[in-house]
């Protein structure tokens, strides 16, 4: 029987400092409907990776992916959560 | 000299970028599909603008992984001329060949209009007939050109001259009304170390003849030409 596939979530989030205009966008829509409590929005991306790991070493390559592809190091940081 | 422009799939001024070289600047040029693993002897070779890939994930990440970019890096590295217009600027600091990142604009709408740019560094090799101080008039069309970098790394480009071009007023003053997106420091275009590669998010390919509105952008391309010498044969008559 085959064994179930794997999952992994890949947060993608702005590092600090980098303006997110889309955030501060959403965060001013907030303020505009009247809800104070919310002081500052950042926006992020999020990923669903669906795995079939053939080789045991899945730790190593969702890293590389993140940091090749799903993130931009240079602006952006990245957390992973696995089941 | 020998231009060459690579087609992603949904580059949109590719064409453009051909038509600047061939028929305004009178040039050789070739276009150089996105899957090619092969430059064609070009010594310049144009990223052009568009949304190559549709721009998802981010303007230019998918695009940098296209076969003929292994190629592009590697000639960039050995010295070769790369300049990357708008998408192709995107797709130039995704690859890392120029660095910092071009985010959202700062008013997050879509900016399609003429711009004024201060030449800053004219003896670089995409500026070497102009002046330095002088004020192109070039159009920008773009989303995501809001040049980021982190405050020391800026300082580096600054001090070694990097920054060839920054948005202005007609009168080439320096200001936040001129700034179109957010730049920092108002950046519009800059180099690599090697000052082979230039990125830049306005669109010089659009501005190659008075009846588009100016034709200042053709100092860019007039520059390499400097640089290289033309190919052009003379005919007898």
């Amino acid at each position: 029987m085959m064994a179930e596939n794997k999952r992994a979530v890949v947060f993608v989030r702005l590092k600090d400092g980098v303006l997110d205009p889309q955030g501060v966008t959403i965060g001013k829509a907030l303020q505009q409907m009247g809800y104070d409590d919310f002081v500052s929005v950042r926006t992020g991306k999020f990923f669903e990776l669906e795995i079939n790991d053939s080789n045991g070493d899945i730790d190593k390559k969702i890293d590389e992916v993140c940091s090749k592809l799903l993130a931009n190091p240079v602006i952006e940081r990245y957390t992973v959560e696995r089941d | 000299m020998k231009f060459g422009v690579v087609t992603f799939p949904g580059s949109n001024c590719d064409y453009d970028s051909y038509a600047a070289v061939r028929f305004i600047l009178g040039e050789e040029v070739e276009f150089l599909w996105h899957k090619s693993e092969d430059l064609l002897g070009c010594d310049a070779v144009i990223l052009p603008g568009g949304f190559a890939h549709g721009d998802y994930l981010r303007a230019g990440a998918i695009a940098r992984f296209s076969p003929i970019m292994d190629k592009v890096v590697k000639y960039a590295h050995t010295g070769g001329v790369v300049i990357g217009i708008c998408n192709g600027f995107q797709v130039l600091t995704e690859s890392g060949l120029l660095p910092g990142a071009l985010i959202r604009n700062d008013h997050l709408r879509f900016s399609c209009k003429f711009v004024h740019l201060r030449v800053e560094n004219n003896e670089s090799k995409f500026t070497s007939v102009c002046k330095k101080g002088e004020v192109l008039k070039i159009p920008i069309a773009h989303g995501e050109g809001n040049y980021y970098h982190f405050d020391e790394d800026i300082s580096t480009l600054e001090d070694s001259g990097r920054v060839v071009f920054r948005y202005a007023t007609p009168e080439g003053e320096v200001t936040d009304e001129a700034n179109p997106n957010g730049s920092i420091n108002n950046i519009a275009g800059i180099t690599n170390e090697g000052g082979n590669v230039l990125g830049m998010m306005p669109h010089p390919e659009r501005a190659v003849e008075d009846i588009l509105g100016s034709s200042d952008g053709l100092r860019v391309f007039e520059s390499l030409r400097a640089c290289f010498g033309s190919s052009k044969k003379v005919v007898a008559s």
